[in-house]
């Protein structure tokens, strides 16, 4: 436990930076490219998957999907820096509030909309009902 | 002066509480880390919209019809890129590297420049196809989503030509440094929006 308290403040004094800084040029240019490199993995992922006849079909959205999350990922830990120290502890918690509501957002109107459109009447049957009135 | 010295702000041996006020710029970043998920909330509710609409075609085109998927690839490449060089340029900033600072910046410019451009061709081919935003609430979500970034992009690009004239000005202050990890920040944001759309818009088009 105390190693841990240890290598978190040495981590601390080498790393004063806040997300998006980092004072070492060469060890940050090497971020960078790992970070690209992942990324452009991922896109050429998506872009093949999405076109290719070798993926099965119903499985499309969950495979696009984990594709997309796992480069937001590798986006937000090598280019905005976002890391389990405590200097990040802040963002973080901020980071799963915004990730919360945008959840709630998406999926709270889509599951609404769904419904709404499953228990509204065909079109033809309430054409109908505005006729009788 | 802008950076007030906090003796105890980095000091392990003081807890938290009576540590005092954070340095000025972690308060700055996290502040505009604060209102960059705030303008991500606004996007999941542009991404809510599309979801709901882009089944909603009124017997118009659809997008699998109207989407060029190589198009896409190129503005995806061209923004993840930049994203590389605006690190870079961060990078270089803040080692106070005026050379590296300015090339790394160009690049970020003209790839944004780029990509602005590929999309705007898009948008106007649309058009011209009789697929404008006020032929379906498809195409209105379509045009809301997609116009919101781009026009998120083009305000980069307006900031990061002030954030190199006032690199050339006032030079590699604290003030322009916390600025240009801000703008960093946000250009990073783009990308990563910009994920959420390359997937759900082109790569889901049916």
């Amino acid at each position: 436990m105390s190693d841990l308290i240890n290598k978190r403040n040495h981590y601390d004094e080498t790393h004063p930076a806040t997300p998006g800084e980092i004072h070492d040029y060469k060890e940050g240019i090497q971020k960078y490219t790992i970070g690209l490199v992942l990324a452009a993995i991922l896109t050429a992922l998506s872009f093949w998957a999405a076109d290719s006849a070798s993926v099965w079909a119903p499985s499309m959205p969950a495979l696009l999907a984990a594709l997309a999350i796992g480069q937001m990922g590798v986006h937000l830990v090598f280019f905005l820096h976002i890391s389990s120290g405590p200097e990040s502890t802040n963002n973080i918690l901020a980071l799963c509030f915004g990730v919360f509501v945008v959840a709630l957002v998406v999926f709270g109107s889509i599951i609404i909309m769904t419904n709404l459109n499953e228990h509204m009447l065909p079109m033809d049957q309430l054409m109908n009902i505005q006729i009788q009135r | 002066m802008t950076v007030i010295h906090h003796s105890h702000a980095n000091d392990h041996s003081v807890p938290y509480a009576k540590r005092g006020p954070a340095p000025t710029n972690v308060l700055v970043g996290y502040g505009f880390w604060l209102y960059l998920l705030s303008d991500i909330i606004m996007f999941s509710a542009m991404f809510a919209a599309y979801a709901v609409l882009s089944s909603h075609t009124a017997g118009g085109p659809k997008g699998i019809d109207l989407f060029v998927k190589g198009d896409v690839l190129l503005e995806t490449v061209f923004l993840l890129v930049s994203s590389f060089t605006c690190g870079i340029m961060g990078l270089a900033s803040a080692a106070k590297n005026r050379n590296h600072t300015y090339w790394a910046a160009l690049a970020t410019f003209v790839l944004g420049a780029g990509f602005l451009i590929l999309e705007l061709q898009e948008f106007s081919h649309m058009v011209h196809e009789g697929a404008g935003p006020s032929r379906s609430a498809f195409l209105s979500a379509f045009f809301a989503l997609v116009g919101l970034h781009g026009l998120h992009v083009f305000v980069g690009l307006v900031w990061l030509v002030v954030m190199m004239l006032q690199v050339k000005t006032i030079g590699f202050s604290d003030m322009v440094q916390r600025r240009l990890n801000c703008f960093n920040l946000f250009w990073h944001a783009l990308d990563i929006v910009w994920i959420g759309v390359f997937t759900i818009v082109y790569l889901g088009a049916k």
